[in-house]
């Protein structure tokens, strides 16, 4: 995702993005658990990722200081977040608050 | 209820290590890996002291193909947290949130867990200026103030690489001189970015949605120093919670390794506070796996 297409496509219903970079050790950890979650919730939510190397505006604009940081909206409204590694038990915590 | 030859709590490069030379060894073995599965390299970047990569390898890369590996031998691997566990008497129970396993043999490679400042306003800002890891997280930190709390290695780790980003890095200690290797303490004094306040402890960090700066107590008095990200690198504390009143600890709660007779063997940071290395904690895995190995021949 990119600033370009950020706002569109959180806009309606539940958007979970990851921030993260190629040089951050944890978000290699946590990427391939973040693609497991796009599998099983295809259809009904958007997983999403932005690369905070390239959207270092999207990443100030949230706030992010931390990655991996996973953000959960709704209808383009932050709900929850989980900064860290949390191995897939804290995303799918996350994801109860939907 | 199926036994098991050996259960492996823990999944760090002790555990999987000890896997892989006990499934190869014929083996029923099943590593319980926890939830955030792979141990303290998975919040590590470059691991350049591990052999056998001599360009280094990416901490999270060299446990995925550790897991891979020990997979392959056969080892049963589940991403769940033990929460309880009876080692009063053999075959041995381990309890995940929802099942029960049992075996003849445990190895506990648990590890050790990164310890926090345990301040209210610190937990409340991970992610928001309070962080943990430097390499993840310095890039957001350029030409900004920052605090790095400790005097071991990894302090002197966080606070160079946070040079590179940073304006200013402050660190905060409690002794008058570090715990810190020579070379890193001589890194730190050559880097005109840094300055330490010594004999000092952080007793709060301001800011309400983000980090502003921290409290420090110097002996009795208090002041404030601004800043834009606090690194907390105070060190590590054997994760063995879970065994209390089960396996021998020591006062610090490090796991004992006396306690082989009864086919319970230790492995890795949960019992090293010494050296706490990747390959150190692989070599006690071995160990560990070999030992466990010739007592079920004995014993089971």
């Amino acid at each position: 995702m990119t600033k370009a297409d950020f706002d569109q496509k959180i806009k309606t219903g539940v958007a979970l993005v990851d921030f993260w970079a190629t040089w951050c050790g944890p978000c290699r950890a946590a990427g391939p658990i973040i693609e497991e979650l796009s599998k099983e919730y295809a259809g009904k939510i958007l997983v999403g990722k932005v690369d905070v190397d390239h959207e270092q505006e999207l990443a100030a604009k949230y706030g992010v200081m931390s990655i991996p940081t996973i953000i959960l909206f709704k209808d383009g409204v932050e709900i929850g977040r989980q900064v860290g590694f949390s191995g897939k038990a804290g995303y799918l915590e996350l994801l109860k608050k939907v | 209820m199926e036994t098991y030859d050996v259960i492996i709590i823990g999944s760090g490069p002790a555990g999987l290590t000890a896997g892989i030379y006990t499934a190869r060894a014929n083996l029923k073995t099943l590593c319980i890996a926890g939830n955030t599965w792979g141990g303290q390299l998975m919040l590590t970047s470059l691991v350049e002291n591990y052999p056998g990569f001599p360009e280094g390898i990416q901490g999270p890369d060299l446990m995925m193909n550790m897991r891979k590996q020990a997979e392959k031998m056969g080892v049963e691997i589940i991403d769940q947290d033990v929460t309880k566990v009876d080692f009063s008497k053999p075959p041995y129970k381990s309890y995940t949130s929802d099942k029960t396993y049992q075996s003849y043999s445990v190895v506990v490679a648990t590890g050790a867990e990164f310890k926090w400042l345990g301040l209210p306003n610190e937990q409340k800002l991970i992610g928001r200026g309070v962080s943990a890891c430097a390499t993840c997280d310095a890039a957001f930190f350029k030409d900004k103030k920052v605090v790095v709390v400790g005097g071991g290695d990894a302090a002197m780790e966080e606070a160079l690489y946070l040079t590179k980003f940073a304006s200013e890095v402050t660190i905060v200690h409690r002794r008058d001189s570090f715990r810190a290797s020579k070379t890193m303490q001589d890194r730190v004094f050559a880097n005109s970015k840094i300055k330490v306040i010594w004999n000092s402890e952080v007793t709060d960090v301001l800011g309400e949605n983000k980090v502003e700066g921290v409290t420090v107590k110097i002996q009795d008095s208090r002041s404030n120093i601004q800043c834009d990200g606090v690194f907390v690198a105070i060190g590590h504390t054997p994760a063995t919670k879970i065994f209390a009143g089960q396996i021998d600890l020591d006062v610090r709660g490090y796991a004992k390794k006396e306690q082989e007779s009864r086919g319970i063997f230790i492995a890795g940071d949960v019992h090293d506070h010494i050296y706490r290395q990747a390959i150190t904690a692989a070599g006690y895995g071995c160990e560990a796996a070999l030992d466990a190995e010739r007592w079920l021949g004995e014993n089971k």
